[in-house]
């Protein structure tokens, strides 16, 4: 079934055809509709869930957690500094292995205060044991929505699930979308079945017990392991999605990867803008080829290394700032990963984008510019650089 | 299903229950807390008119009940807060100083 709908109208559309048990809802530019278009849904008696109204993200994610233990589906939407609120929470959800799913709208995390988009919310959250699936358009906000619960819930994953989207790029922007028949959807994401939950009253269950030093470890490689785990079951749920979708998604995308010597890695909207710059530079000859990385964690370092093997040079490119001094967390994370090739490419790395700032195809072509010098030199010149702030040097 | 009383601290995290999750009730009695203790209640039967006023105001319950009478402290759960000491009506429960069990 065809329609025009936003990145967000889209999401709360899933959430409405999964109808799961609990929301915690909480408002938070630019994720509010979410919320938002969800209440309508609980008032029309549409859905059943239990829609929770807090004080504040740390209250909503604490209703999840809750919820989920006690053997509800639940959800949750929010942006910035609602994720940066839930902080604690995220890592409480992740640890006690209960399967959550989360819409993160990206946006700027404060200071300065900013509602744009830019990852550096969710980057943020990155260690804390959610898995997190990134969208570039409106259309995959909705699917890996459906996807999410699929993943989470499977009992060698039991984590929680981040779907990310761009803030206003994708969130506000009216985009056709193909969406599923609610019995399709609701028959793939299934019911809930935990093997033990709060409410089982035949079998008392603790959740969340302090762990003293000889069992946190063990704990948290449990964790490590779950997180492995997940790799194979995204790929198995994809594959799933695909035979009711006609729809295809791995770890990441590969776009005119090939024969491609010169690529570009990034996450979210800014894969249309460099899908459009790598079209029109294959169409001048250039060997361009783009990597969109779909899934951040669990991270597909082993699959990206094989993808970038036959390139020339590679330029990485982060729409969050981290503050290493040493480039962005997608730069720090690829890198790493490349390390293990015998023949490694020459590797830069990019910020752009913070806070909304525009990034167009001449930007991406000036990237590309870049690489085609370093492959053709062998010189880098500086690893790590910034690209769209005013500046009294070129910069790209 | 993994009980509490199979896991120890020498058991490998394959052997766990994921995120520690305890599925079964009462796991905090085999738990030893009352090592915090600074200082001891006594307890004196000859003086205890078994009352049971200090049951109920025992923050842990360290105080065990059998047949209508209290018995002797249970130590392994005592923090020796001397609340007990505080509401008894007689002179039937008297802190020392130290954690260690009179």
């Amino acid at each position: 079934m065809s329609d025009r709908l936003s990145g967000n109208e889209a999401v709360a559309y899933a959430m409405k055809q999964i109808n799961p048990d609990v929301m915690g809802a909480f408002p938070i530019t630019p994720s509010t509709e979410i919320p938002e278009y969800f209440a309508e849904y609980v008032a029309n008696g549409e859905v059943d869930t239990e829609y929770v109204t807090v004080e504040s993200e740390h209250s909503s994610m604490s209703v999840c957690i809750a919820a989920q233990a006690a053997g509800a589906r639940s959800i949750s939407a929010t942006s910035s500094c609602g994720l940066a609120l839930m902080y604690e929470l995220l890592y409480v959800a992740a640890s006690c292995r209960l399967p959550i799913t989360l819409a993160c709208v990206n946006r700027a995390l404060s200071g300065p205060i900013n509602i744009n988009a830019d990852h550096s919310d969710s980057m943020g959250a990155r260690d804390s044991g959610w898995i997190q699936i990134y969208a570039e358009n409106n259309q995959e906000a909705y699917d890996n929505f459906i996807m999410a619960m699929p993943i989470g819930e499977t009992p060698s994953v039991r984590l929680p699930v981040m779907t990310c989207m761009d803030g206003f790029i994708t969130s506000h922007a009216v985009e056709n979308i193909e969406l599923l028949p609610t019995d399709v959807v609701r028959r793939f994401v299934g019911e809930y079945n935990p093997d033990h939950y709060l409410l089982k009253k035949e079998n008392p269950l603790a959740v969340g017990p302090y762990d003293v030093s000889p069992y946190y470890m063990e704990h948290k490689v449990q964790e490590a392991e779950a997180m492995k785990a997940a790799k194979a079951r995204i790929l198995e749920v994809a594959a799933e999605f695909e035979k009711i979708s006609g729809r295809s998604y791995g770890l990441f995308e590969e776009y005119r990867m090939e024969d491609a010597e010169l690529a570009v890695v990034l996450i979210g909207s800014t894969a249309g803008t460099a899908k459009a710059a790598v079209d029109q530079l294959r169409d001048s000859g250039v060997k361009a080829g783009l990597i969109k990385v779909r899934v951040f964690r669990p991270f597909p370092g082993e699959e990206l290394a094989r993808a970038l093997s036959n390139t020339k040079a590679v330029a990485v490119m982060d729409k969050s700032e981290g503050f290493s001094a040493n480039g962005g967390p997608l730069f720090a994370e690829t890198r790493s990963a490349l390390y293990d090739l015998q023949q490694r490419p020459l590797m830069i790395n990019i910020v752009y984008g913070l806070g909304g700032r525009d990034v167009k195809v001449e930007d991406i072509e000036k990237v590309f510019g870049r690489l085609a010098h370093i492959a053709a030199t062998g010189e880098i010149g500086s690893v790590y650089t910034h690209m769209g702030q005013r500046s009294k040097e070129e910069t790209a | 299903m993994i009980r509490a009383q199979d896991i120890n601290e020498n058991s490998p995290w394959q052997d766990l229950t994921p995120g520690g999750e305890i599925y079964e009730p009462g796991t905090a009695r085999l738990f030893n807390t009352g090592s915090w203790r600074t200082n001891t209640p006594v307890f004196h039967e000859e003086a205890c008119k078994h009352c049971m006023l200090c049951i109920p105001f025992c923050p842990d319950s360290a105080i065990p009940v059998k047949d209508g009478k209290r018995l002797d402290f249970d130590y392994m759960h005592c923090k020796g807060c001397g609340i007990c000491e505080e509401v008894c009506p007689f002179p039937a429960i008297t802190m020392l100083t130290g954690g260690a069990a009179k």
